[in-house]
């Protein structure tokens, strides 16, 4: 199909202004700019039903129309921390075309009159920090930034912030907490960023993917948004392929197209030709799904009915063969990791998991464990301050649900029986 | 004062960006972390003085961050993802090639202060798995063979430009 978010990767040079214009870049922001008032522009991605596509899937003209009317400075914030093992949709926008990314910003900004926006960029990611940087000295040397912004009175800045390795700063109100200097742990909501965010002002957060599909709305309509993906889903959508499969890549398709598709037809098949064992569809949270749902299509609606979520898009394909103990340790010892430690739930839980997982692994377990695991489970689920909780239990309650046998095997033999494990020693 | 006349621009400059100055302090962390290869008591000083807050505060913020780093790492951090995408391609083999090629452990520089190994969580790269890190550059569908060469141009690099960072940080 054609190309539109991944339309300028892969032209030479096409992170530069010259080349992006010569694209057809920035029409879009002029448009808006010059023909459009901020409200129009809420109301036109309100109808193109554009959803995030940092992970909760929530309607992002909608996400916009929550800030309250009359409180100024209001300021939009990139979320380009990527960090969901399995997601590596944004850096390839960010490295390839940043132009795309400010456009995608600075309509955004203004349809929330906010003047002041924020990237906040993944800590690793300097090649995607630099581009945007270099990105947004060309957009302001050519007028697309800055003060009176193409003579229309409108006044913007953007600024690129790193992050420091820290996977919990994706999450929207720990990268606030981040992005005003502080440890990144994250508050309570409500209130919700839209009302009471950065520096307890009105803030729309929203994810690298969610922005660059706005000046595509704005250059060809909500209409023709909507003639893709389904009714529900509508839209164009990064899959991240990954895994054991023989061309892993980033994938631009209609929301809905079916998950065989994108491992076969794109991703050229497993490796070996092995049969699916698992696979996770929408990064390392989203519960795993098995061969059984390979004819789901990849939209919200579809992904969730098959017990799932579409999350990043970000889909590890894991073939038969892997031991299906080996990949849930190694994501939960991540989690623990990576968590806070700001609160009971999370702090106590995760680590618990991880523990008796690692005895599990090691031939250790008791087959009470399993029940256990599903306990601590209930624990941690909708009680933890964060969702980190809520995708934390993805992996553990979905593997126990579809592959007990793997657990089994390694309660009952003491030992690994399948060939390959993903353990670190 | 251990930090730089640039330096010290370079932080007011960045400051102005911010309604808030406090929020400069991963950038204000950053550029100690470049001045001295990693952070030290000094560094919490210099930036609690910049943005009008404590030592001890900065101290506490930096811990939570795991690219700040508390101690000297070799001219060459080595980050080898282990997370699952890379996992499943083989990240174990690499990790152990790496071991046996450089004679350290994980966590561990090599005594020319050349080369420090480490893991790291996903680096966002799962789609060119496996990947490894290796100071800012990405190094991505690696293999043993792929990884002697890079090891190797790390030598030549080492070995043609004297660099006077070559030693374990120095404060
Ligand atoms: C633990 C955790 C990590 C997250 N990491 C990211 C991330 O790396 N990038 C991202 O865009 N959203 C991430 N999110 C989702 C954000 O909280 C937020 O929903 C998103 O940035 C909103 O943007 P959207 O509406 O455009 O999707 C994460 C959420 C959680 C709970
Ligand atoms: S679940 Fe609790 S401890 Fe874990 S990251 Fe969220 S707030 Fe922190
Ligand atoms: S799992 Fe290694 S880069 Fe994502």
């Amino acid at each position: 199909m054609d190309k539109f978010l991944l339309r300028n990767v892969g032209v030479p040079d096409s992170h530069r202004i010259e080349v992006y214009l010569s694209r057809g870049g920035y029409e879009s922001w002029r448009r808006a700019l010059t023909t459009m008032q901020p409200q129009a522009v809420v109301d036109l991605v309100k109808s193109s039903g554009l959803r995030g596509r940092g992970g909760a899937g929530f309607p992002t003209g909608m996400k916009w129309s929550f800030v309250p009317q009359g409180v100024y400075p209001r300021y939009l914030v990139c979320n380009a921390d990527e960090g969901e093992p399995g997601t590596c949709k944004d850096r390839v926008l960010m490295e390839n075309d940043p132009h795309l990314v400010l456009e995608g910003i600075a309509i955004s900004s203004y349809a929330i009159e906010a003047h002041l926006a924020f990237i906040y960029v993944r800590g690793e990611f300097t090649l995607s920090a630099e581009r945007l940087e270099a990105a947004i000295a060309e957009a302001r040397a050519q007028g697309f930034l800055g003060k009176n912004i193409l003579g229309s009175g409108y006044d913007l800045d953007i600024v690129v912030h790193r992050g420091a390795g820290a996977y919990i700063c994706g999450e929207e109100t720990a990268l606030l907490t981040s992005l005003e200097g502080e440890r990144g742990n994250p508050r309570l909501k409500p209130p919700f960023p839209a009302t009471e965010g950065l520096y307890r002002k009105p803030t729309v957060i929203n994810n690298v993917e969610t922005l660059a599909n706005v000046p595509l709305i704005v250059q060809y309509g909500a209409e023709w948004y909507k003639s893709m993906g389904t009714e529900k889903s509508p839209g164009i959508k990064l899959f991240a392929l990954s895994g054991q499969v023989k061309r892993p890549g980033v994938y631009e398709l209609p929301l809905g197209t079916p998950l065989r598709t994108l491992i076969e037809e794109y991703g050229g098949g497993t490796l070996e030709d092995q049969p699916v064992k698992a696979v996770i569809p929408g990064g390392s949270s989203a519960p795993m799904l098995t061969a059984a749902h390979l004819d789901t299509p990849l939209d919200y609606e579809s992904i969730a009915a098959a017990g799932s979520m579409l999350g990043s898009g970000a889909v590890i394909v894991i073939t038969e063969g892997t031991c299906i103990v080996s990949v849930v340790r190694r994501l939960i010892e991540f989690y623990a990791h990576e968590d806070c430690g700001q609160c009971i739930p999370g702090r106590e839980g995760i680590a618990w998991l991880a523990r008796i997982l690692e005895r599990i692994e090691a031939g250790k377990g008791r087959e009470e464990d399993l029940d256990l695991l599903l306990d601590i489970c209930d624990g941690l689920s909708g009680r933890s301050l964060c969702p980190l909780g809520d995708a934390v239990v993805g992996p553990v309650r979905s593997s126990l649900k579809h592959f007990r046998d793997d657990y089994l095997a390694h309660i009952r033999t003491g030992q690994c029986v399948q060939p390959v494990a993903v353990t670190i020693a | 004062m251990p930090f730089s006349e640039a330096a010290q621009r370079e932080l007011q400059e960045i400051i102005q960006r911010y309604p808030d100055k406090r929020s400069a302090m991963l950038p204000a962390l950053a550029i100690a972390q470049r001045e001295q290869g990693y952070l030290t008591p000094e560094a919490y000083q210099w930036v609690a003085e910049m943005l009008g807050t404590s030592p001890t505060w900065v101290a506490s913020v930096a811990s939570f961050y795991t690219m700040l780093r508390k101690e000297p790492a070799g001219r060459y951090l080595i980050q080898v993802c282990t997370n699952l995408s890379c996992s499943l391609l083989g990240a174990r083999s690499l990790l152990d090639h790496l071991r046996e090629r450089l004679g350290i452990d994980v966590g561990e520089t090599t005594p020319d202060g050349l080369f420090t190994l480490t893991t790291v969580e996903c680096l966002g790269s799962c789609a060119t798995a496996p990947v490894m890190q290796v100071n800012e550059r990405y190094y991505e569908q690696l293999t043993p063979e792929r990884i002697d060469e890079i090891l190797a141009g790390l030598r030549r690099e080492a070995g043609t430009c004297g660099d006077d960072r070559v030693a374990e940080g120095q404060s």
